[in-house]
């Protein structure tokens, strides 16, 4: 889950890491109370799930509570590649003397949290990564041995930050963003920039803050942060419906068991010249009542032409599924919707007696997983 | 021979008195799996079906010989249950539990690696030797006895595998569904490891998909220490880049863990990749006649 910078700060914040006072706002009005509440020129800023935000013009000085409200005008509902602006955080301008940047990241590859700082800060990290590799530490923390106070020591000196008032600052906000890292199980806490005041303050401008889906149970208070108007709405209502979805750009809505299997049929469906419309596990289960409800989720796409059911039975049993087709059929309007099935393993017998015994015409049975994307795409094709 | 199970496997269940431990628990055994265990805190004594079932993984070591523990217990307490079975001595551990959070996974990752501990999953399907044990949730029905190693980072796609093979009248060594997690016991390489080393398998398919960087340091290991044939199969070429494709190691993060990428890396040590699994197993097929 992807937190807002706001919600970053307030988790930096809870471990110490300085950040600039600041108000949330939702109105022009509530930008401009929130300006004359922190006093002086503020800056009023997008909160979107995605980069490039101050390049699209998510990012405004404003020197006044009348020119808060005018920047906040400009910014609400500014389309940032493909993200409605919705949320405005009014934060207190910072004189900025210097850049830096810090991250901690979860390193699949080594299996290790993986340290990143570089004073050169402020722009795109992968930028530094290629065009300066050596101004760029890396440092990986072993997960049992935790945070060590050289762990800071070797990215300050190795970075090259020199004054001793600066150097004891980002220590101490290293050891606390591990913290950060470790306690709300994130995979990603990243600052970019952090900053230098001209009187010699450091802290944290930016904020960008990824957990982990499966450790959230531990955390209600962030779960709860999530904005179910930040994703797609048809990925929202497959989250309501616990229908593992994900929303792609073509005609044949895809339902497959198993999230492998599930992306691998989407690529077969591709493969047979088609466009896939989504990516949905229909889960272990394969209940009738797990089939309607993603049943439901793939036809709200108004793209949809025609359906391929891929199902491979282990756990989840053929006949369930046949049953669940029916059900669905019984239950939604699919009248529009050719349905190809294809049925392998646990009980695929029985279950395609139960679909060839309804006798349903808009039921297309097809013996293989090539040949039942294949036939999904022509009917797509014949509906469009 | 097969890998990581075989005849001299002796399974304790996790969980063996809920509801899905109980209900593969019992599969695996009529399968044929030497099932001589259960383990759950506060039901020591009782049993399922005749499965004795311990309060502690340790009894179930000294009581009833133990030596590879499958778990089937919730989330929050399957890194519990990992840290006891090794600790316990147990020498193969396989972990079905999905949602385990990463950073719980990623210190136990660090403490049995140094153990010698043979770790399998978490979010996986479980390991099968046909006709010999099986482990988990994999229909062992699908797939037969022979010389094709397969391994795999997820479920019913290798089970769609399997059984292309098995109409093609290829049979297995082993199958092993290392799991779709970001932080798993074993990768392809500690598997392609012990195949190498197994006699009975006399090919190997491996069964990636997008995310992480498991295939690309596969790719070098075959090239390095690999003798026999490899073939490949990758899902997800049609993948967005930054959504979880229902595994939770499933993502594409920038332009790093796409299925190009991998199969270049694969292709490029000489590796053939299949377009789709009907194509995979015929190339088994061609090298295995």
């Amino acid at each position: 889950m992807d937190l807002y910078e706001y919600q970053g700060k307030d988790l930096f914040r809870r471990v110490g890491i300085p950040v600039s006072a600041g108000r949330l706002a939702t109105t022009p009005e509530e930008a401009r109370t929130a300006a004359e509440e922190l006093g002086g020129p503020v800056v009023v800023k997008a909160q979107v799930l995605t980069g490039g935000r101050g390049k699209a013009g998510g990012v405004k000085l404003a020197d006044d509570p009348a020119d808060a409200e005018a920047k906040a005008r400009d910014i609400l509902g500014l389309d940032i590649r493909g993200h409605v602006v919705h949320t405005l955080w009014i934060e207190k301008a910072s004189d900025i003397e210097r850049e830096y940047y810090l991250s901690i990241t979860f390193d699949r590859g080594a299996k290790k949290p993986l340290f990143m700082f570089t004073t050169q800060g402020g722009v795109e990290i992968e930028q530094v990564a290629e065009e300066n590799p050596d101004a760029l530490v890396r440092l990986h923390v072993d997960p049992l041995a935790g945070f060590q106070p050289w762990v800071a020591r070797r990215l300050v000196y190795g970075g090259g930050v020199e004054d001793p008032s600066e150097q004891k600052q980002i220590a101490a906000i290293v050891e606390r963003l591990y913290r950060a890292f470790v306690e709300f199980d994130a995979m990603l806490c990243e600052i970019n920039p952090l900053i230098v005041t001209p009187e010699g303050e450091v802290k944290a401008l930016d904020s960008k803050f990824t957990v982990d889906d499966s450790g959230l149970f531990r955390h209600p208070d962030i779960a709860e942060w999530r904005d179910p108007t930040a994703a797609d709405p048809i990925e929202t209502f497959a989250r309501e419906k616990h229908v593992t979805y994900v929303k792609l750009d073509g005609d044949v809505g895809v339902l497959a068991n198993g999230a492998g299997l599930g992306m691998s049929t989407v690529d077969v469906v591709a493969h047979a010249g088609g466009r896939p419309a989504n990516f949905c596990d229909l889960g272990g289960g394969g209940s009738a009542e797990g089939v309607v409800d993603a049943l439901e989720v793939i036809t709200r796409d108004e793209q949809v032409r025609s359906i391929f059911f891929n199902i491979f039975g282990g756990i989840t049993r053929c006949d369930e599924v046949a049953r669940g087709i029916l059900a669905a059929l019984e239950r939604l309007d699919m009248s529009r919707y050719p349905i190809v099935v294809r049925l392998d393993g646990t009980n695929a017998e029985e279950g395609r007696r139960i679909l060839a015994d309804a006798g349903r015409e808009d039921i297309h049975p097809e013996a293989t997983m090539l040949d039942g994307a294949r036939r999904a795409v022509e009917l797509a094709g014949a509906a469009a | 021979m097969a890998i990581i199970l075989d005849n001299d496997t002796r399974l304790v269940v996790a969980g063996l008195t809920g509801s899905e431990g109980r209900f593969h628990g019992l599969r695996n055994r009529a399968y044929g799996t030497n099932l001589v265990a259960g383990v759950t805190p506060g039901k020591g004594g009782q049993d399922v079906e005749g499965v004795p079932v311990f309060d502690t993984v340790a009894d179930a070591v000294t009581e009833a010989g133990a030596n590879t523990s499958l778990i089937f217990v919730p989330a929050r307490f399957a890194v519990d249950a990992i840290y006891e079975a090794v600790d316990a001595g147990i020498g193969t551990v396989i972990c079905i539990t999905e949602h385990i959070p990463a950073h719980d996974m990623l210190r136990a990752y660090t403490y049995f690696r140094g153990k010698g501990t043979t770790m399998i999953g978490p979010n996986c399907p479980g390991v099968l030797s046909p006709g010999k044990a099986n482990a988990g949730i994999i229909p062992a029905e699908i797939f037969s006895e022979g010389g094709v190693g397969l391994v795999s980072r997820s479920g019913t796609l290798t089970y769609q595998i399997g059984h292309e093979l098995t109409q093609l009248g290829l049979g297995n060594s082993t199958i092993v569904g290392i799991g779709g997690d970001p932080v798993v016991g074993s990768s392809f390489v500690d598997v392609l490891e012990k195949f190498e080393a197994d006699a009975q398998t006399e090919l190997i398919v491996l069964v990636g998909e997008i995310g992480g960087d498991e295939e690309e340091k596969a790719a070098a290991y075959v090239a390095e220490h690999v003798t026999k044939p490899v073939l490949a199969y990758i899902a997800g070429f049609s993948a967005p880049p930054g959504k979880t494709m229902g595994h939770a190691g499933a993502i594409i993060s920038g332009s790093s863990g796409t299925a190009q990428g991998k199969k270049e890396a694969l292709e490029a040590r000489g590796i053939a990749v299949g377009t789709t699994p009907t194509e995979v197993a015929q190339m088994v097929a061609e090298r295995m006649e």
